[in-house]
């Protein structure tokens, strides 16, 4: 006896060493792994931060303006529309002209023209329609930059490449450098940004009609996916009979989470656009293919929740005397919900990234307005990030990285409320 | 409570779904070229800002792509213009005909330069046509004239003055506009020249068309880059060996990062491929459906004449100054006339 647990004894610590090794090197391995993707996160955000805050500051040129009653509202009648359309280029031209009095050839005044961005007079417009008091006034007004000025200044360009190489003048950073001097440029708060829809101008260009876009497409998606896949998943959960037919629908929508989202658009195009005649580019459509996409998952999800909830809990209601339905909506559902929820939000951060199924139905496009209902047209936040990445101006690289900084914003709020809610929801038993 | 809520959202917008008829557009509909796109967008902005109607939304579908939707018929649905990297063909006119799309206006906007660039780093690179074929074909012939798998690993392989590197160049995939035209301006005059082809044609003519139909090599020296222009690009200036294809507009833009290579003793400059002195260069089109005008889309006249402005499309317009290639100023004032006039085009 004494002998065997001895024999044992020693074979347990001949081999502890190389035990306690594979232990170690596990751990290492793993936190390696862990690591390693902290680092490839890092790497990752690292870039899109670095280049994409300076598209937060915006340049504009501070300029004295006059404002010539006669010229922008001939019929005196202050009128918010006519005033919209009037002309605020020639005001601006003017202020610039009497800025640099000692330009005076034809090309070297379209140069000068040049360092405003071509939304400035719409600006300029804009606040005389919202203020018609500042007609027959002069005051100082912080007119947009252009993308090239913008770039200078945040320092994208670099000053010491050959003139051509660049798409701004020695003679433009001339009067820049004259204008930092006096004080004259500002680089405030980009709020345009986060107010204003698309443009073609990189200065002018905004992310709130992808947002919006975005923000009415997962509605869409969540009101009509979430009540369906919760009904789908108790169903076949709780009530549905343990047949071949179920085992069947089990299957397929299992496979239907796999499906590449590009079929979904398809489909979406086949039967929403094509059949139903629903408008081309709209959150609508948008919202019923991706709502189609996140269906499965959520169904998975939802029953894997129902499918935890202990049996005990239904058995005790059943005991007490409780329908199956009460059974269902008073007990296991609630206790289910957290992991719905947690379904839901992961099925609805994928549909917040897809572009793939939205490039069928038409809402990979360029579109400034920002949408006000679900049948406008719009498009949505990773559609914008890949337009914007494919136009060749420079400036709209630092609003790639920007726009990207608030897809991730968006899908952070959304997780916390998901955490939030889940928290709230928590039943322990 | 929260599920009550949920679920009688969820009726209301199913029903709101099926009770609403297809609303009557307010705007204007383009479908199309990804080469026209970022020209398109610019005129749909100014649009937008000086008409007082809404700016029209822009598709980025590919032009063919974009002609099969504007072929689907008249209505709501459908747009109402498409711009074009090529002229439509007689197929897709007879496709709209069929549909019931037959007042079609045709606008010739511009054209488009195809450099072949390389980062500002490498040597300036000077090619002909010819060079550039047997560089990039998957088969060329050899010195007996016989077809055989492209042999030319270095660009020295084909003309010793050329430089001793390997043969790498980036390019679009067949999907794209501009990849069907560097095979119809480069791939398929490169192959006609040369004498073996030549030879061949007499002896066996639909071997040699077939020679020349644009097949690129598959072995790396070709390298489909995907329509991402920018892309490739950012690829060059890592990479000062390889060589890429791509829109004029985009050499403007990153004219401190990549070079255009002279193709047959002319620079990729605004004013040679202005004037055709840059031989890789193509014809840009805007078609509009005079079906639409006034009844489904609101202003498209209004459209055409936005497009057609000299502030818009002449030597000193605003796409000029994003790269876009003007029309000689005689053929401007002509193409201007016919499309303000909404001249139609002849379907066969």
């Amino acid at each position: 006896m004494t002998d065997t647990s001895a024999a044992t004894r020693a074979r347990v610590a001949a081999t502890l060493k190389r035990r306690y090794r594979t232990e170690r090197i596990f751990r290492g391995l793993g936190l390696a792994a862990v690591v390693l993707s902290l680092l490839a996160l890092a790497t990752l955000l690292t870039d899109v931060v670095g280049k994409g805050y300076s598209a937060f500051r915006q340049t504009y040129i501070t300029l004295e303006i006059t404002l010539d009653p006669a010229a922008l509202d001939p019929t005196g009648q202050r009128d918010p529309a006519e005033l919209l359309r009037s002309d605020t280029q020639t005001p601006l031209r003017d202020a610039l002209r009497n800025r640099f009095p000692d330009v005076t050839s034809t090309a070297d005044r379209r140069a000068l023209y040049q360092l405003l961005s071509p939304s400035a007079p719409f600006i300029l417009a804009q606040a005389v329609a919202d203020d018609p008091s500042l007609l027959g006034r002069t005051f100082r007004f912080a007119a947009l930059a252009n993308d090239e000025v913008d770039t200078l200044i945040k320092g994208s360009i670099s000053r010491d490449v050959p003139e051509d190489q660049r798409r701004i003048t020695d003679k433009q950073i001339a009067w820049i450098d004259q204008m930092v001097e006096a004080g004259d440029i500002t680089t405030p708060f980009n709020w345009a940004f986060f107010t204003g829809g698309d443009s073609r101008d990189p200065e002018s260009a905004g992310i709130l009609g992808a947002a919006v876009g975005s923000a009415l497409t997962l509605a869409v998606a969540l009101v009509l996916s979430f009540p369906l896949a919760v009904a789908a998943a108790i169903y076949l959960e709780e009530f549905a009979p343990d047949n071949r037919w179920t085992y069947l629908i089990e299957v397929n929508i299992n496979n239907l989470a796999a499906v590449p989202s590009i079929i979904f658009g398809l489909l979406g195009l086949a039967v929403f656009l094509n059949f139903f005649g629903l408008p081309r580019s709209a959150p609508l459509v948008g919202g019923l293919v991706l709502a189609l996409m996140t269906l499965p998952v959520i169904i998975i999800a939802a029953r894997g929740a129902i499918n935890a909830v202990p049996p005990s809990i239904r058995e005790a209601a059943m005991g007490i005397g409780a329908s199956p339905i009460q059974v269902v909506f008073h007990h296991v559902a609630p206790l289910a919900l957290p992991g719905i929820m947690t379904g839901t939000i992961i099925g609805m951060a994928r549909a917040l990234g897809e572009t793939a199924p939205l490039l069928m139905i038409g809402m990979v496009a360029f579109i400034v307005d920002v949408p006000r209902g679900v049948t406008d047209a719009a498009t949505v936040l990773p559609v914008q990030i890949f337009l914007w990445a494919d136009s060749s101006e420079r400036a709209f690289v630092e609003r790639t990285a920007a726009a990207t900084l608030v897809l991730l914003g968006f899908l952070l709020l959304m997780n916390a409320t998901a955490v939030y809610l889940r928290r709230r929801f928590e039943v322990r038993y | 409570m929260l599920k009550k809520t949920l679920i009688a959202a969820a009726c209301l917008a199913v029903a709101a779904t099926i009770a609403t008829p297809a609303l009557a557009r307010d705007q204007i509909r383009v479908v199309g070229s990804s080469t026209v796109f970022p020209f398109a967008t610019l005129v749909a902005q100014s649009f937008g800002r000086t008409s007082g109607l809404k700016t029209p939304v822009v598709e980025s579908t590919g032009t063919g792509g974009g002609i099969r939707l504007f072929c689907a018929g008249i209505g709501d649905a459908h747009p109402d213009v498409v711009n074009a990297s090529r002229k439509i063909t007689a197929a897709e006119l007879t496709t709209c005909k069929t549909n019931g799309v037959t007042e079609i206006v045709e606008m010739k906007i511009g054209f488009d330069g195809i450099v072949v660039a390389s980062a500002r780093a490498a040597a300036p690179l000077a090619i002909t046509i010819p060079q550039l074929w047997l560089a990039l074909a998957r088969e060329v012939p050899n010195a007996q004239g016989v077809l055989v798998p492209n042999p030319n690993r270095m660009w020295s392989d084909i003309d010793r003055a050329l430089p001793n590197k390997r043969i790498e160049v980036m390019g679009p995939p067949p999907t794209s506009g501009t990849r069907d035209a560097f095979v119809e301006l480069v791939m398929t005059p490169g192959c006609s020249a040369h004498p073996a082809i030549v030879a061949l044609r007499t002896a066996d003519a639909a071997k040699a068309t077939a020679a020349c139909a644009g097949a690129m090599r598959e072995d790396g020296g070709w390298v489909d880059a995907g329509e991402n222009d920018i892309l490739i690009v950012r690829k060059l200036e890592a990479n000062p060996d390889a060589f890429g294809v791509f829109g004029f507009s985009f050499l403007e833009e990153n004219a401190d990062k990549v070079q255009g290579a002279a193709v047959a003793g002319v620079k990729p400059t605004f004013d040679d491929i202005a004037s055709g002195k840059y031989p890789v260069s193509r014809p840009l089109f805007v078609y509009v459906k005079k079906q639409h005008n006034g009844t489904i889309a609101p202003g498209l006249d209004k459209f055409v004449t936005e497009w057609t402005e000299e502030k818009t499309w002449g030597t000193d317009g605003y796409l000029a100054d994003k790269g876009f290639i003007p029309l000689p100023t005689a053929e401007r004032t002509t193409s201007r006339t016919d499309a303000r006039a909404m001249k139609l085009v002849a379907i066969p």
